[in-house]
């Protein structure tokens, strides 16, 4: 074996190339590439050789382990790229695997079997050998040749590096030019609209050039391309089909500003995307002699192997049964025929699954099989409904039975369960599948064959996805996942993997547990429902009559209380501490204030829009001087006060309640801010008043309980200076009227709101807002956000938009009736509780001493205000500190 | 497990009336200098009634106030429930869940106590004599 020259870094490893303890006996592999289908056949080795045989190394040229390249776009919805790593970190801790990341092979010597690796930006070089070669080098972009592609602003979109410097550039742009950027993509392939989407997320104007006359070429046929481009158009991307780019110009500071085409047209552009294709990155086997195909691509044969025995090639770069595939679900099958090769196993590659499913929010494509009918005999049976922007086709074979391929556009929830059944007969009327979704007597039921893969990323079977449930005891969506790994690549089967898993458990007699806790069997949605129907006001009513019925004594949990103590609240029953109502509540609910890690609570008066008048200013640092409270400006635009004592807070709410502030609900799943920029009254740009907005929504729908926390944002004009889109409801100005977003939220999971309506008045804007807060409070879960309220309610967000602009469900009138009494309902709860003497006994610190304040507290001073005292500093502080006199 | 109780030294702390406590909503007291968290069942009588001493089913339970989870003094301010037929309190702070009648911690939810601390609360005798309720001098030792 041979000694690196110079060592090449691996500490991502615990066992640096060349010291593994089984040296001498684990034959060597070197994987050369670190992309996704590297990362699945690391993995397939590591399941299967559990000898270890083999010690694997991956040279990777990109500086960090393999992610999810399929999913790249998500990262501009706000996805942080470290949510794209694929697999658990431990993979690359196993002893018999070594990472070298950022590092490049450059030459493969295969007479003594070495590859060289160099480290990139060092230069170290080392020298590896190997038993067993496997290029997984992948593809690059291709760069069409054409004037300019080497201008600022120009990208390919291909790594996690390339999608970061296009957001780079497109935000630093935004603030230079200050107008939205304009974008062009060339291609209109699966990548091209992708790209196109990202750039639209970006907010960025964006246009699709498309040398062809159709887009996503390869895979649907002419009628659902047309459906395509009217899809995409609707997004608010122009299409120019037919047309050829010829030359990309500078504008003056060097970067790219406008495109020509070979028509005589031309279009300006910030940024332009290249995405017309990619190559297959060869280069290493073409110096090292081996054959390469007609188009690229290193030849390989139905075991994945070339033509010298100890080298073989997967993915993108191999060149199998004539062509490459640029898919991952046909590299995972490559991965996998290798590792069972290399273990002494005879797997052949099956052939490729070159299904697709565009990943772009609210354009649905997806396309199976024989798309073009190619087959012999082959008949087509297409539904195409121009108006709902809906063409689907599946191909059957002659006798129409057997499903052979299909092009879903504009709908395609049949793809999840059209697609397994490839190959095989259809129940029933084919044509039955293509009818939208709820359409008349609705889809037949497939009953999937136990060998139907289910996942053709991950290869998993419907039997296998039964077996999780039936044999390994899993009872959820999230175990399968994690015991068969089905759904979590791509994620398009999720929605029939979630129902093979519903099925199979109510068949194995377990229910399906929308449960809300062990006390109600209800989901929260439904349980808002019996109680707003039955009209039961109390905890004890609600339980007896909607709770199980075989816990009689049963007095709920820490789970379900709060859950009804919200319906209750967004129902209009009263003040939080009527009654038994007080028992329900979280401590924050219960003491209208926000509990802090030393059992203390903050304090935060509201102030709508982010709006203070210099004399409630004076008032909230009078208070907080005199309580002596750490004071902290919000994210929300408003002033937290830490450090009260629960017996404090009558006494701190009493002087703000008489210098006219109100409870800020910060404690609450309920609204919070409505954020706002200071808009056209002050600002240069401003287009419309974006405070008094900010102002009248937050007044109006303060005190609203909701599933979650509900934040607002709005903004004055398009610089968006509120952040509007990082909120539930995020409202735009333009200068037509307003723009409003939902769904956005930071947080664990950053989501950047999606656009609901445009340029609405503001009696329809209030509108809109009223019934889309209505609903989500209605419907949602327990703790769920809008953002993940919308992916799962019925039609995602063209289902909402459907409900709350078109009254889809006819109940557009009872939530506008809803929030009308809300509206009319609302009264400070802080200010009503000051005015009971019972419900002010509930602040007592000790029922016997009612005053007397927690002896454990403790403080040091730091930077001109208090915070708790850390355990060690609490000794010195409880020992000669003021509180000790207390215990007396 | 069962709580082994010498009453024969123990004194009694008056801390307030059975009316002063809502049901299934807690409260803070102190007894000796120690702070405890008193929880009144929605009891046999509905928790509603002036019963006048504990029945054969206590109404009021004492475990610690100080939350071992986050080292606050918290407990009282819990959710009060059930598991099966355990009555429970979760902690306001971290939402770990407590039997009330023993203090066993039923649900950790990932977390750990702090150092020098027990995941388990300490329980103190309860009494409601006369419409009183009194709490024990000191906490009930327990068996395992």
């Amino acid at each position: 074996m041979t000694e690196p020259k110079h060592p090449v870094t691996a500490t991502e490893t615990s066992a640096p190339y060349g010291h593994d303890m089984d040296r001498g006996v684990a034959r060597r592999l070197v994987v050369v590439g670190g992309g996704m289908v590297a990362h699945r056949l690391v993995e397939a080795l590591r399941d299967r050789d559990a000898d270890g045989a083999w010690h694997v190394t991956v040279v990777a040229e990109e500086p960090r382990a393999p992610y999810d390249r399929v999913a790249l776009t998500s990262y501009f919805s706000g996805r942080d790229p470290a949510d794209l790593a694929l697999g658990t970190p431990d993979l690359w801790a196993d002893p018999h695997v070594t990472l070298l990341r950022d590092t490049t092979v450059t030459a493969v010597d295969r007479e003594v079997r070495t590859v060289t690796a160099v480290r990139n930006g060092v230069g170290s070089e080392a020298v590896l050998s190997y038993d067993a070669l496997v290029l997984a080098t992948g593809s690059s972009a291709a760069v069409p040749p054409v004037e300019g592609t080497d201008l600022p602003g120009v990208f390919v979109y291909r790594t996690v590096d390339d999608v970061a410097a296009l957001r780079g550039w497109v935000e630093e742009t935004a603030r230079r030019r200050r107008r939205p950027v304009q974008g062009a993509v060339v291609g209109g392939g699966l990548l091209g609209l992708e790209a196109a989407g990202a750039l639209q997320a970006l907010g960025a104007q964006s246009t699709v050039v498309q040398f062809g006359p159709r887009l996503m070429p390869l895979q649907v046929d002419e009628g659902g391309g047309e459906a395509l481009r009217r899809l995409i158009n609707a997004k608010g991307v122009a299409v120019r089909l037919n047309t050829s780019t010829t030359r990309l110009r500078p504008g003056r500071d060097g970067a790219v500003r406008r495109m020509d085409f070979a028509d005589g047209g031309r279009l300006d552009a910030d940024v332009v995307v290249l995405a017309t294709g990619v190559r297959p990155r060869d280069e290493l086997a073409r110096a090292a002699g081996l054959e390469i195909g007609p188009r690229g691509g290193v030849v390989v044969d139905d075991a994945c192997r070339t033509a010298d025995p100890h080298v073989w090639a997967v993915g993108e770069v191999a060149c199998i049964q004539g062509s490459c595939l640029g898919l991952v679900a046909p590299g995972y099958a490559m991965a996998e025929v290798v590792v069972d090769r290399l273990l002494g196993g005879a797997a052949v590659f099956p052939g490729a699954d070159t299904a697709t499913k565009l990943k772009l929010t609210g354009v649905d494509v997806a396309s199976f099989g024989d798309a073009f009918a190619q087959t012999d005999g082959a008949l087509e049976l297409v539904h195409a409904d121009p108006v709902a922007g809906v063409y689907t086709k599946l191909v059957l074979s002659d006798d129409a039975k057997t499903l052979l391929g299909g092009v879903l556009v504009g709908d395609a929830s049949a793809y999840a369960s059209l697609r397994p059944m490839l190959g095989r007969e259809l129940d029933g009327d084919p044509g039955a599948y293509l009818l939208p979704e709820g359409a008349g007597t609705g889809r037949p039921q497939t009953s999937l064959p136990d060998d139907a893969a289910v996942c053709s990323c991950n290869n998993v079977t419907a039997g296998t996805v039964r077996a999780a449930v039936t044999e390994h005891g899993c009872t959820d969506l999230a175990g399968v996942k994690a015991c068969t790994k089905a759904g979590t690549s791509c994620g398009s089967c999720l929605p029939l993997v979630k129902k093979l898993v519903t099925t199979e458990l109510e068949r194995t007699g377990v229910t399906v547990s929308q449960a809300l806790c062990e006390h109600f069997d209800l989901s929260r949605a439904q349980l808002f429902d019996a109680v707003r129907v039955t009209g039961l006001r109390t905890f004890s009513e609600i339980i007896a009559r909607h709770g199980r019925a075989d816990l009689p004594g049963a007095r709920g949990c820490d789970i379900c209380k709060p859950v009804v103590a919200s319906i209750l609240g967004s129902l209009g029953a009263g003040h939080v501490l009527d009654g038994e109502n007080a028992t329900l509540q979280d401590t924050n609910d219960h003491v209208m204030a926000n509990l802090q890690k030393d059992g203390t609570y903050s304090v935060v008066p509201r102030m709508p829009g982010g709006e203070v008048t210099p004399e409630g200013l004076i008032v909230v640092g009078e208070v907080a001087r005199d309580f002596g409270l750490y004071t902290k400006i919000t994210g929300g635009q408003r002033i937290d006060m830490f450090g009260a004592r629960i017996e404090q807070l009558p006494l701190i709410w009493r002087r703000l309640v008489d210098a006219g502030f109100e409870s800020g609900h910060a404690y609450g799943k309920s609204l919070r801010t409505v954020k706002s920029c200071v808009g056209q009254t002050w600002c240069r740009y401003g287009v419309q008043d974006s405070v008094a907005l900010a102002v009248e929504l937050e007044l109006r729908y303060r005190g609203l309980r909701s599933p979650h926390k509900i934040k607002l944002g709005v903004s004055g004009c398009a610089r968006e200076c509120a952040e509007a889109r990082a909120k539930d409801v995020g409202v735009i100005a333009t200068d037509k009227g307003w723009n409003v977003y939902v769904g956005g939220n930071g947080g664990f999971t950053p989501r950047h709101a999606q656009l609901l309506a445009e340029d609405l008045d503001t009696p329809t804007l209030i509108r809109t807002i009223d019934r889309f807060l209505m609903y989500y409070v209605r419907t949602a879960d327990r703790l769920q956000r809008t953002a993940p309220w919308i992916e799962e309610v019925e039609g995602g967000l063209d289902g909402v938009r459907a409900v709350v602009l078109d009254d889809s469900l006819g109940i557009a009138d009872e939530l506008d009736a809803a929030m009308a009494a809300h509206v009319e309902a609302y009264t400070d709860e802080w200010r009503a509780t000051l005015d009971d003497p019972e419900k002010l006994a509930r602040f007592a610190s000790f029922v016997n001493a009612p005053t007397t304040p927690d002896p454990s507290l403790a403080y040091v001073p730091e930077r001109g205000q208090r915070r708790p005292a850390t355990p060690a500093e609490r000794e010195a502080v409880l020992v000669a500190g003021p509180s000790l006199e207390v215990r007396s | 497990m069962t709580a082994v109780l010498d009453t024969s030294r123990l004194a009694w702390t008056a801390v307030c009336h059975l009316a002063d406590l809502l049901p299934e909503r807690g409260a803070a007291a102190l007894v000796q200098g120690e702070q405890v968290a008193l929880v009144r069942l929605h009891g046999p009588d509905g928790g509603v009634g002036e019963s006048g001493a504990q029945e054969s089913e206590p109404v009021v339970l004492a475990v610690q106030q100080l939350d071992p989870f986050s080292g606050a003094h918290v407990m009282s301010r819990g959710i009060v429930g059930t598991r099966g037929e355990v009555p429970t309190l979760a902690s306001p702070m971290y939402k770990q869940v407590f039997d009330l009648r023993t203090g066993v911690c039923l649900d950790r939810v990932g977390r750990e106590p702090l150092a020098g601390h027990e995941a388990d609360l300490r329980t103190w005798p309860v009494r409601v004599e006369a419409g009183l309720v009194l709490v024990g001098s000191r906490p009930a030792e327990v068996a395992r």
